[in-house]
């Protein structure tokens, strides 16, 4: 297995750099580098002057993927696309282009990002497999029935409007907890009580539906008749056989979420004024900051790769035929 | 005989039943949920989003949209970053807080900077022969009593600074400036502006004033050039990036700018240029001590995000005590702060004169302020409506609830507003916001008759009170000309002839008849050309998303009443930005704010030297007007202080744009702010970034109303116990059926595999 975890991990380079040319080329498409020193210098009274001494500073001032004035291997070396390519893959950040260091921004973003994030995946995770369990116990009752019709409802419905009205009911008219804002540690509790809410019951409909077929096409296995044939009742059935069985396939869809995790939720945040990481980038991109979009993009790619390789990992986990060679 | 009490036999038979403990247990789990409700019902509202409870300090809870990118007064040149800037430093110069038209008084100094005059030679001349001056020397009188907050770059021990070489082992205990465990104060000397000025100068320090400056101060540019030069090769030489190398500016001067003594400086400009002394009101004139300049170029602190940047060293009311820019922004009351009292004079007669109950009164009067990071509008309305935030702006989604507009157009708080004792402020911002032709464009630009008489029919059919009703709920009015209400020019009672008329002693719009026949006048009878094809015009916007549309179509109903057909060309915010610098737009809107209250800051974007077009896409004329007598006019105008042959002079060039009209001239925005009736002293004062140091409020009148705002609703709770001790039963006895089903079923056919 160790072999199979190096392996992929150096498959993983390519797949870096790919998304990273991907990313240059995106980027430059749509901003130049004298758009970028426009926006962080402001519209008033920018001077050309000042764009080239911003342009230089930056590193901008160089061509992006091949210098025709460098000699040799420069003509490529010496270029904004490898230079800040090594960077990254050193995981040295550097700052951002309003001249704030983005590791420490990062470090600083993920806790709040986490501190709703893992919540919502760990509560949303056991209610949807309760409910699909209890459903599927349920099967072909009006409950069952039911409890479609809703998980349609709810997928249907526009998450934005769950995080509104939440705010509405729970805070504006019923005053349980505050409409946004956050704080670190036990004080910020009462803060993430309705996003961790609101993410677990948006997500209630996609998950009990999903769940439910991965359960019901378990529940018609041979070695479920044969765990009934030996007397055990429904609920031990469920939980000793269906649950451990089901799994596995839960598990490729759930692993590979754990990593970016902490990258955190755009609207979420946005909404609950919790300063995580899902708006960096989506700030970024906004504020023309290509350090900072550069980054994240390189992060987020290293982490899905991670939550990869973690998923065939579990496999073997849950799943003893199954040997990673 | 044991008699068992009768709760025991109560429990015995519930207990009897299958499953009753389990049962028994929730119930008493959901008993405790609703008793400790109950109780917490009285204490503090649940849903208050402040941890700190202190009736005794005075806090003011604000918000912010956009975090702040810098906070280094050489660099911002933002409104949302001049929010905090403007309390915590001090320029030498302030506006009046109620005086109008916007007046200048001093702010670290003992008074209003003198004035010298001199010729080309050196020979100082006299004031009433200052129209000849080829230079102007200003020189500024500090006061005795103004200190900087408290903090660590001044802290000496003996000879040395203290923290200016923090060791690994310091830096790894701090996160925050204020976890030093020393800060000390010093007295503001002459020396600290200059030294503002001489960083302003580093081009590496990006200020974007520094071109516009090195225009007017005697040696500025020279002076720029040096030490950027000399820097660079620092830079080169100690391979270190700008944020980590100190750069000793100490030994350099600047020709112009000189310390006379440790309260006394000057500053030497080219010419006459009256509105230097509106720059001295902002941030990129405050005074910046070396030692803090020094202190945070080190390396580790850097790596922490503490910078000059991030954690500004001022003299103002505030200090910033806590910095994070992308959850709260924390101001509280600088120690260390001079003698200032607030205003009692200038307050207009029709104005609520409850404005002077604090006149005298030693500033700032509250002790400290709280700005939350709230992007989004629904919760900062919401909370603003709890009494969480003391004002608020109103956005589009909640301006039915908070205003009613009358026939006339009058705004008007709701019922739902004023029984909550919430107050509003209105007032006309001094910024434009136009639509305007590209006066290069062989179509809609150009300055014969019949060009203007085509820009002239487009003007009076865009209807800008449609619009502003429309789109803006009525905040704003429909701009005359290019100065703002409040800036020196602006005549309250005229209006532009070629859009308006008067009839019956009123003023309106004139007919889309007439717009017409100047349409026919200028060679586009019913808006067609020779050909008999409809004059196509085309309008370059950034506005691209959904919303923009009804504002887009809007335009173009607007040219069809002509006849034209506007062709929107959407792009991006840069590549727009591109076309209007290399003038390859026909139509465009655009706005400008004032940077100071003088009309030169409005006229100068119509002078023919700034246009885009003369400037290789640099200037700030986008229209690209460039006529002889408007920019013989301005830079006559540009030298001259205010007076009545200015007044007239505004008032020609004034006119002649009106003819020329190189922009239909939109409209000048109104803002609304909402109040709450705790909150005291709110005055609307555009141009002053540093107003927060006169506001007060009656903090145990908020934390009445927040109490009795915010009571929670408990019923929905029991509501929801109930309805699940409800489905728990049903759920429990059909699964006890389906098992019994089963196992009957089971039985039966064991029952015949029997036989």
């Amino acid at each position: 297995m160790f072999a199979y975890i190096i392996r992929r991990l150096f498959y993983a380079i390519p797949i870096l750099i790919g998304v990273n040319f991907i990313t240059f080329a995106l980027f430059f498409m749509v901003n130049t580098p004298e758009d970028m020193a426009r926006a962080q210098l402001g519209a008033k009274q920018t001077t050309p002057e000042m764009i080239a001494a911003w342009k230089q500073e930056r590193g901008y001032d160089k061509p992006l993927f091949f210098n025709t004035q460098a000699n040799a291997e420069n003509k490529v070396i010496d270029t904004l696309f490898v230079q800040e390519s090594i960077k990254l893959f050193k995981f040295d950040f550097g700052q951002s282009d309003s001249g704030r260091q983005i590791s420490a921004d990062i470090y600083e973003r993920m806790w709040p990002s986490l501190a709703i994030a893992l919540p919502t995946f760990i509560i949303g995770l056991v209610t949807t497999i309760a409910i699909a369990l209890l459903i599927v116990l349920f099967r072909g009752s009006p409950l069952d029935t039911a409890t479609m019709i809703l998980a349609v409802t709810i997928m249907s419905i526009s998450g934005l409007f769950y995080i509104i009205a939440g705010q509405v009911l729970f805070s504006k008219i019923w005053h349980w907890v505050p409409i946004s804002g956050y704080q670190p540690g036990l004080e910020g509790v009462k803060f993430l009580i309705l996003p961790v809410f609101i993410g677990v019951f948006a997500g209630l409909g996609t998950g009990i539906r999903w769940y439910r077929s991965i359960f019901l096409e378990e529940m018609n296995k041979d070695y479920v008749r044969t765990a009934r044939a030996k007397g055990l009742n429904d609920l031990s059935v469920l939980n000793g056989h269906v649950l451990r069985n089901g799994m596995l396939p839960i598990l490729t869809g759930v692993v590979v979420v754990i990593p970016t995790l902490f990258m955190g939720s755009l609207i979420m945040e946005s909404f609950f004024g919790i300063p995580g990481l899902g708006s960096y980038t989506i700030d970024a991109i906004n504020a023309q900051d290509f350090s900072i979009v550069k980054a994240m993009v390189f992060i987020g790619s290293v982490l899905y790769i991670i939550g990869l390789v973690l998923t065939d990992i579990s496999y073997t986990i849950f799943d003893p035929r199954v040997k990673l060679s | 005989m044991i008699h068992k009490p009768k709760h025991s036999v109560l429990m015995d038979k519930i207990g009897s039943r299958q499953h009753s403990p389990n049962l028994l247990l929730t119930i008493q789990f959901f008993i405790a949920i609703v008793v400790f409700l109950s109780v917490s019902y009285s204490q503090a509202s649940w849903n208050d989003p402040y941890s700190e409870v202190n009736s005794d300090k005075k806090v003011l809870y604000s918000n912010f949209g956009t975090p702040p990118k810098h906070l280094d007064p050489v660099v911002s040149y933002s409104s949302n970053e001049w929010a905090f800037l403007g309390q915590i430093y001090e320029p030498p110069l302030q506006y009046h807080y109620f005086k109008r038209p916007y007046s200048l008084q001093p702010l670290t100094l003992k008074s209003m900077p003198e004035q010298h005059y001199f010729d080309e030679q050196g020979n100082i001349l006299a004031s009433d022969q200052s129209a000849k001056a080829a230079f102007t020397e200003y020189h500024f009188y500090l006061r005795d009593d103004v200190r900087f907050q408290p903090h660590p770059a001044f802290v000496k021990q003996g000879e040395q600074f203290l923290y200016h070489q923090l060791s690994a082992e310091q830096l790894q205990s701090i996160s925050s400036i204020n976890d030093l465990p020393q800060a000390v104060s010093r007295k503001l000397v002459a020396a600290d502006y200059v030294y503002a000025i001489k960083r302003m100068a580093l081009r590496q320090n990006h200020s974007p004033i520094l071109d516009s400056m090195n225009q007017y101060i005697v040696g500025l540019k020279e002076f720029s050039d040096d030490i950027s030069k000399r820097y660079e090769e620092q830079l080169k030489n100690s391979d270190k990036s700008v944020k980590v190398s100190y750069f000793d500016l100490n030994a350099y001067q600047i020709e112009g700018v000189k310390i006379h003594s440790d309260s006394h400086f000057s500053i030497k400009i080219k010419g006459l240029y009256p509105q230097f002394l509106y720059w001295l009101t902002m941030n990129f004139f405050a005074p910046i001590p070396w030692e803090a300049d020094k202190f945070y170029k080190q390396k580790g602190l850097v790596e922490k995000n503490i910078t000059l940047d991030t954690s500004p060293v001022g003299t103002g009311p505030y200090y910033l005590a806590e910095n994070n820019p992308n959850q709260v922004m924390r101001l509280k009351k600088n120690p260390n702060f001079h003698d200032e009292f607030y205003p009692d004079d200038g307050l207009p007669y029709d104005a609520n004169q409850l404005l002077l109950a604090d006149a005298g009164k030693k500033l700032p009067l509250i002790d400290e302020v709280v700005y939350t990071l709230e992007k989004e509008s629904v919760p900062l309305w919401n909370k603003f409506l709890q009494g969480y935030y003391d004002a608020s702006g109103v956005s589009s989604e909640s301006f039915d609830q908070a205003v009613s507009i009358s026939s006339v157009g009058d705004i008007a708080l709701t019922d739902q507003m004023r029984d909550k004792g919430i107050q509003f402020l209105n007032a006309v911002q001094p910024s434009i916001f136009y639509l305007g032709f590209n006066m290069a464009d062989p179509v809609v630009g150009g300055y014969s008759e019949q060009q203007q008489k085509l820009r002239q029919a487009i003007s009076i059919a865009i209807n800008y009170e449609e619009y502003i009703s429309i789109f803006l709920n009525g905040r704003g009015i429909a701009a005359q000309g290019p100065v703002p209400p409040g800036i020196f020019g602006f005549d309250e009672g005229s209006y532009n002839p070629y859009v308006y008329k008067e009839v019956d002693g009123r003023i309106q719009r004139r007919s889309i008849d007439e717009a017409k026949s100047l349409l026919a006048e200028a060679g586009y009878p019913g808006g067609k050309l020779e050909d008999g094809t409809s004059l196509k015009l085309y309008y370059d916007t950034s506005a691209t998303g959904p919303d923009s549309q009804s504002r887009l179509n809007w335009y173009r109903k607007q040219f069809a009443k002509l006849g034209i057909e506007l062709v929107i060309r959407a792009t991006d915010y840069n590549r727009f930005q591109s076309k209007v610098r290399g003038a390859k737009v026909q139509l465009f809107s655009w706005g400008w704010n004032a940077d100071y209250p003088d009309p030169e800051n409005f006229m100068f974007l119509l002078f023919g030297d700034n246009a885009a077009i003369n400037t290789n896409g640099a200037g700030i004329n986008s229209a690209n007007y460039d006529q002889a007598q408007f920019n013989e006019l301005f830079t006559k105008m540009k030298r001259m202080p205010n007076s009545e042959e200015r007044l007239q002079i505004v008032q020609q060039m004034t006119e002649i744009v009106q003819k020329d009209s190189p922009w239909v001239w939109g409209l000048h925005p109104k803002s609304l702010v909402l109040y709450h009736s705790w909150l005291q002293n709110v005055w609307p004062n555009s141009l002053a970034n540093n107003t927060l140091k006169y506001r007060n409020l009656d903090s145990e009148a908020r934390a009445d109303k927040q109490q009795r705002w915010n009571q929670p609703v408990l019923w929905p709770i029991v509501l929801v116990v109930v309805l699940i001790l409800l489905s728990i039963v049903p759920l429990m006895y059909a699964y006890r059926q389906r098992q019994m089903v089963k196992v009957g079923v089971s039985v039966n056919l064991k029952q015949r595999g029997g036989r």
